[in-house]
């Protein structure tokens, strides 16, 4: 079974790390991922952009772009995508393509990432 | 992360929020600022036993404004007169508030709190002063060291500036639109200002500013978060963030500027451009361009180019024409003279230049460009003639030796000038 594992903390206390307090965190997950990575059990990790750099797009209401991150809370979150996209204007029209798909209530929330290491083999 | 560190990191997170709202109920900046240091001394107490709340900000307000109801009785007790209206009223706002807790509210005590320091009165050191000391919570000690001043100094200039806000009486009805666009366009300036002056002084002499920077870009961040729609405040968050990001390339081991052409591109922050370029392009979508807009939009490029030679100048070169445009302004046509000299040449560049001595014949850069402009026309003896304005007009060494460095690679002077008696000799 694979499993999506998802980070969440408050982005502000993050962001606001320093250079240093970035680095040891960044060396520690790195051995944990480098443990899971020579066990073959380790996927595409990826790391989010500010909340401040969202974009929504709300599949209902003639897929009305809206400026920061999804803010209901009466949806989950169900899945998510990583699409290379040149700019956000085509990944806007990209989450239109899935809202087209995919008709209903819900949204997708873009995020640019600010770190993406593929998977590093198949898993095992 | 420690027990401490993060609540230490939470509550600053947390203070402009908690803060304003606290502001809101009190109508008064002492009394706030008293509710907000009793919550927070009752946060470190608890906090490590029971764990952090799940909103540290709601948590914050709500023990806040109790422990400020509980000091105003207090002081009632002890005045002959008890204040009852005072106590009426507060017990009314604590009804409001209980409504108010899903934190919609919270962008209007926000911004108001950073609105009240930008006072007009106020000269920008001293709102950068009191903002620093009111909405981010330094003490007044750090605040000092970064304006290399003694701490007491410090004190008294916040104690003043505070009078003059509480003199000029806090706006607390609810802002209309128009009003809101104007308090957003003070408060994004003020927030720049914050940001240049951790950014300007970054050197050698000041590494204590160097923090100012970072605190402008979460303020602009956290704005952000409550105006998610403002294409001008995500130009602010992207500008600051966009030049930030080079701040480990500016300097050279010896504390000497690196001109943004001879930066190691490498040594940029990789995540800042990143999120500096995804708010730019945020921003665009609305098609209400402005000045931060357009200065980010100049800031984009430079990041975007790999090296130097790759930079897009032309594009630099309309945008400078554009904010000349939405800003004019000597300062604004001096920096597209630096994009003109790529596209069109030194002489074009001059030709832009020279009309602008008279508005800015006390600015070191204009006659570091000059200078440059005409040594690349091979004028040199004129050139020199800039150079040394400028060493005169640098504010830190760091600016001095840079132009030294430019005097220095002249051609020297041929020797029959040199050989010539000076008139009058």
């Amino acid at each position: 079974m694979l499993y999506a594992i998802l980070c969440y903390d408050h982005e502000d206390v993050v962001w606001s790390w320093s250079k240093e307090k970035e680095a040891a965190v960044t060396a520690d997950l790195g051995a944990v991922q480098t443990r899971l990575a020579e066990a073959g059990r380790l996927g595409p990790v990826a790391r989010l952009l500010p909340t401040t750099a969202a974009t929504t797009v709300r599949k209902s209401r003639e897929q009305l772009v809206i400026d920061g991150p999804f803010a209901e809370t009466k949806e989950q979150l169900l899945g998510f995508y990583v699409v290379d996209c040149t700019d956000l204007e085509q990944a806007i029209e990209t989450a239109k393509e899935l809202a087209r798909a995919n008709e209903g209530e819900g949204s997708y929330e873009i995020r640019p990432l600010a770190l993406y290491k593929p998977a590093p083999g198949p898993f095992q | 992360m420690s027990d401490l560190a993060w609540i230490d990191a939470a509550l600053t997170a947390a203070r402009p929020q908690a803060l304003g709202a606290l502001l809101r109920y009190f109508r008064d900046l002492d009394s706030a600022e008293e509710a907000f240091q009793d919550a927070c001394l009752r946060a470190l107490r608890t906090w490590p036993d029971k764990g952090p709340p799940r909103d540290p900000a709601a948590w914050l307000i709500m023990v806040g404004r109790n422990a400020g109801i509980d000091q105003t009785r207090r002081r009632a007790r002890q005045t002959p007169l008890p204040d009852e209206e005072l106590i009426s009223d507060l017990d009314d706002a604590e009804a409001a508030a209980a409504e108010r807790m899903d934190g919609a509210d919270y962008r209007d005590d926000v911004l108001r709190l950073l609105f009240i320091c930008c006072h007009p009165d106020l000269p920008a050191t001293q709102q950068i002063a009191v903002a620093l000391r009111i909405v981010s919570g330094l003490s007044v000690k750090q605040i000092a060291r970064a304006f290399l001043v003694g701490e007491s100094a410090m004190e008294q200039r916040i104690t003043r500036a505070k009078a003059r806000i509480a003199g000029a009486g806090v706006p607390f009805e609810p802002p209309g639109p128009v009003e809101r666009a104007e308090r957003l366009a003070a408060v994004a300036t003020m927030i720049y200002l914050v940001f240049n002056e951790g950014y300007s002084s970054i050197d050698n002499a000041a590494p204590d500013r160097a923090p100012l920077s970072d605190e402008a870009i979460r303020l602009a961040r956290l704005l952000l978060r409550l105006f998610p729609a403002e294409p001008e405040l995500m130009g602010l968050a992207a500008l600051m963030l966009l030049q930030h990001a080079r701040t480990p390339a500016r300097f050279d081991a010896a504390g000497a500027v690196v001109l943004l052409k001879d930066q190691d591109r490498r040594l940029w922050n990789p995540r800042m451009i990143a999120e500096g370029l995804a708010l730019v392009d945020k921003a665009m979508r609305h098609r209400r361009p402005g000045p931060y807009q357009v200065q980010a939009a100049i800031a984009a490029l430079h990041a975007r180019a790999a090296r130097p030679q790759d930079t897009d100048w032309a594009q630099i070169d309309r945008l400078y024409a554009t904010l000349e445009r939405l800003r004019p302004s000597p300062v604004v046509t001096l920096n597209r003279a630096v994009a003109v000299s790529k596209v069109a040449g030194a002489a074009a560049a001059l030709a832009l230049v020279e009309p602008l001595e008279d508005r800015l014949g006390g600015y070191f850069y204009f006659f570091g460009l000059k200078g440059a402009l005409l040594d690349q026309l091979g004028r040199v003896e004129e050139a020199r003639a800039c150079f040394d304005r400028a060493i005169a007009l640098a504010h830190t060494p760091a600016e001095a030796a840079h132009i030294r460095m430019h005097l220095d690679r002249l051609a020297p002077p041929p020797p029959e000038i040199s050989d010539c008696p000076l008139p009058g000799r």
